[in-house]
């Protein structure tokens, strides 16, 4: 399955997603005809389980497809539809028709069947009817909450221009609620946007190595090619490595995940991925000079990507710690078998 | 190269199985072994251990049963090296045969230096080093200048190498030499099995700069070789060589160098760490699980028989780099200064891997060397 879905996701966005198309999503914001065409893709469907109405595609299956979404800075919430239908098959739940969005930050809790505080930095938040929260306290709950229900709203942005919006809602009543089974942690939404984003870094870094190398081996300085240059090739070397590096711990998160996400798996993706989204970025505007910090090249439209992703669900320094902890806490003799073994327990008082 | 090659490899379950009996056997074998003598990890030499884990069947385990070996996966023996590894075990006697000379006789050897070395090799008795560089011939190894003549059916062997781990306690050395008179760079270089008890050898161990021996100068004064220590083909040296590079470079000792600083340091830190603690102790072992990941998906292209020269040269450098950051990290998350003598195991260790560290990005390739492999790999020329 694997192969299929990378190879339709790919001539899918060679022929959708251009780059003048990424461009006027950044001034022009949310592209109907291209999410229509996504949606009848069936792609926002695929991990959900196929007596609930997905494909029932595994992560392992579908981390491919994620990270096209990052080599193509696909300016539109696919990856995060994907995890909430999941999230909702997970819980027994039907599926939702439509983009969908989730907030991993703020605090929502809920009384009385009504949902109530804020739903921050949710990705397009403002231009999917529908957002999924997972309230705080004893029970954690899986809610459906309408945007437009929300009393208050604050549009922001990241470096990408892709929205990040943060909703107040009072004692609102929410579309659909069902409690965490039990073994889905109460931060699964951050867990799994860092799982997504992961993904989307290694795709994106991948973007930038081809044009960089492309770039490298085209610019002509002191008669001859850039990239003929040591000092040039160690930075694209580097850039490699990290690329390499990132896809590695994307793939891994991804195999790793089933029912349950891989905690240990993801931490050690995004927090690579985090790492080299830095570094590669500065290689790749490196090598291209001038020119790279210029509208007039695209290399803007992945490194701008790349700037905000990496610290979106959770930074490098929010995953290294929770790593970091967890391992200080079971003691030197168990570093090296936990790792091995690839689990780690979710931390004591993990919330949204 | 694509960066596409490094897919997710699990190990296979009838590998992992082993796991638990190579913990056993050395929670045992290393009841008493100081923490300071595994930080040497897997340039401890015990003689003793590599026959015990000769006998265990752990050594030249991947090769045939005919030669002593066990037919094990590729997996099966990444097991057991990276539980040796992560134990700080005393692995370096056997090593280089276990990794890259019993492999290359097995591949380009006769029957019958097949049958001297690879029984012997895997019971942990008979130790290889690699005879590669020369005092003018470091990363520039097509620039080699020792030299094997033939005479009658003999050939005669002159020159010198240096940086040779363990020749002064190897019984052999693969070098590699020019055969062809006046031949260029790569062309004309062969391979011998050199027996280093031999007349006209002399070696002299290097002191390195923690004060320990494991590298040597090697001299050959017309050390005289008969027909069969030739191995593989003549002429053929430069691409048996390369062959080699890709199982030398993507290995967990390419990563695992300093893991006993890591583990003395969560010890010092204790289980309580503060946020600068936890962050970069987090972000090593992020950075190891995903190189071990990487390490994992080479020795599967491996298994299949492909040539994953790049990405093994992606694995040890960037393992090259995080190796060197332990002892830097370890240095300023505790108040701890390094000692040389004396003080907590902690204090020692750390003394030790910060005067090894330099050599993690020399060994098996410099830094520099593998960035242009690379580099020409992404096909910048």
């Amino acid at each position: 399955m694997r192969e299929i879905f990378d190879s339709t996701v790919e001539r899918l966005f060679v022929d959708l997603v251009s780059t003048d198309k990424v461009l006027t999503a950044e001034t022009l914001g949310w592209n109907a005809e291209l999410w229509a065409a996504l949606e009848e893709s069936g792609f926002g469907l695929a991990a959900v389980p196929e007596e609930q109405g997905g494909a029932g595609a595994t992560w392992a299956e579908l981390g491919g497809v994620v990270r096209l979404c990052g080599r193509f800075g696909l300016p539109l919430p696919l990856p995060e539809t994907l995890l909430a239908n999941w999230l909702l098959g997970v819980c027994g739940q039907e599926i939702q028709a439509g983009p969908l969005s989730f907030a991993a930050g703020g605090q929502l809790t809920l009384a009385d069947g009504k949902v109530s505080g804020l739903a921050a930095d949710v990705p397009w938040g403002r231009d999917v009817p529908v957002l999924m929260g997972i309230t705080a306290g004893d029970a954690p709950t899986l809610v459906l909450l309408p945007v437009e229900a929300a009393a208050t709203r604050t549009l922001c942005s990241n470096t990408a221009a892709e929205p990040r919006d943060t909703f107040c809602f009072e004692a609102v009543q929410p579309l659909l609620s069902a409690p965490l089974p039990t073994g889905i942690p109460a931060d699964v939404l951050l867990l799994g946007g860092a799982m997504l984003r992961s993904a989307q870094i290694a795709g994106a870094l991948q973007r930038i190595l081809e044009m960089t190398i492309t770039y490298a081996n085209e610019r002509v300085q002191f008669g001859k090619p850039i990239g003929s240059f040591q000092a040039i090739q160690h930075q694209i070397a580097v850039l490699s490595e990290h690329t390499a590096a990132s896809v590695m711990g994307a793939e891994a998160a991804f195999a790793q995940s089933a029912v349950s996400l891989s905690r240990l798996a993801v931490a050690s993706a995004k927090v690579c991925a985090s790492e080299a989204a830095g570094i590669g970025a500065s290689a790749a505007h490196a090598v291209h000079g001038a020119i790279g910090f210029t509208h007039e090249h695209a290399l803007h439209l992945t490194t701008r990507r790349l700037w905000s992703w990496r610290s979106e669900f959770g930074t490098l320094t929010h995953w290294s710690s929770e790593l970091g902890r967890a391992l200080c806490q079971g003691g030197a003799a168990l570093f090296w078998p936990t790792l091995v073994a690839g689990h780690l327990e979710t931390p004591a008082g993990a919330s949204v | 190269m694509s960066i596409d090659q490094f897919k997710y490899s699990r190990i296979p379950p009838e590998a992992e199985a082993l796991r638990g009996e190579v913990r056993q056997f050395l929670a045992d074998a290393l009841k008493d072994y100081p923490v300071i003598r595994r930080a040497d990890s897997w340039m401890g030499f015990d003689e003793e251990f590599s026959r015990r884990l000769g006998a265990r069947g752990w050594v030249g385990m991947a090769l045939p049963k005919r030669y002593g070996g066990s037919d094990a996966s590729p997996f099966a023996r990444y097991v057991v090296i990276e539980e040796l590894l992560a134990a700080g075990a005393p692995v370096s006697a056997h090593w280089f045969a276990d990794r890259q000379s019993g492999p290359q006789i097995l591949h380009f050897g006769t029957d019958a230096q097949r049958d001297r070395h690879l029984p012997a090799i895997c019971r942990g008795e008979q130790y290889f080093c690699i005879g590669m560089s020369e005092p003018n011939s470091g990363s520039d190894l097509a620039s080699i200048k020792t030299r094997a003549r033939r005479e009658g059916d003999k050939w005669v062997v002159n020159g010198q190498k240096v940086w040779t781990t363990n020749a002064h306690r190897s019984h052999y050395m693969i070098a590699l030499v020019r055969t062809a008179e006046n031949s260029k760079r790569q062309e004309g270089l062969s391979q011998f099995i050199i027996d280093l008890s031999l007349p006209g050898i002399t070696i002299r161990p290097i002191k390195d700069l923690t004060g320990s021996e494991h590298f040597n100068e090697v001299f050959l004064d017309e050390v005289v070789l008969g027909a069969d220590a030739l191995i593989g083909t003549e002429g053929e040296g430069w691409s048996q060589v390369t062959a080699e590079l890709a199982f030398e470079r993507s290995g967990p000792e390419r990563f695992l160098s300093s893991i006993a600083l890591i583990h003395t340091l969560i010890d010092a830190v204790g289980r309580s760490p503060d946020a600068l603690q936890a962050k970069e102790i987090g972000r090593l072992a992020a950075r190891l699980v995903t190189l071990r990941n990487m390490s994992l998906s080479v020795t599967s292209q491996l298994a299949a028989g492909e040539n994953p020269a790049w990405a093994a040269s992606c694995v040890k450098d960037l393992g090259a780099v995080f190796e060197q950051e332990i002892p830097e990290l370890a240095q300023l998350l505790v108040e701890i200064p390094p000692t040389a003598e004396g003080g907590r195991d902690h204090a020692r260790v750390l003394a030790y891997l910060t005067q090894m560290a330099p050599s993690f990005s020399l060994r098996g390739g410099t830094r520099e060397i593998l960035r242009g492999i690379i580099a020409r790999g992404l096909g910048l020329r």
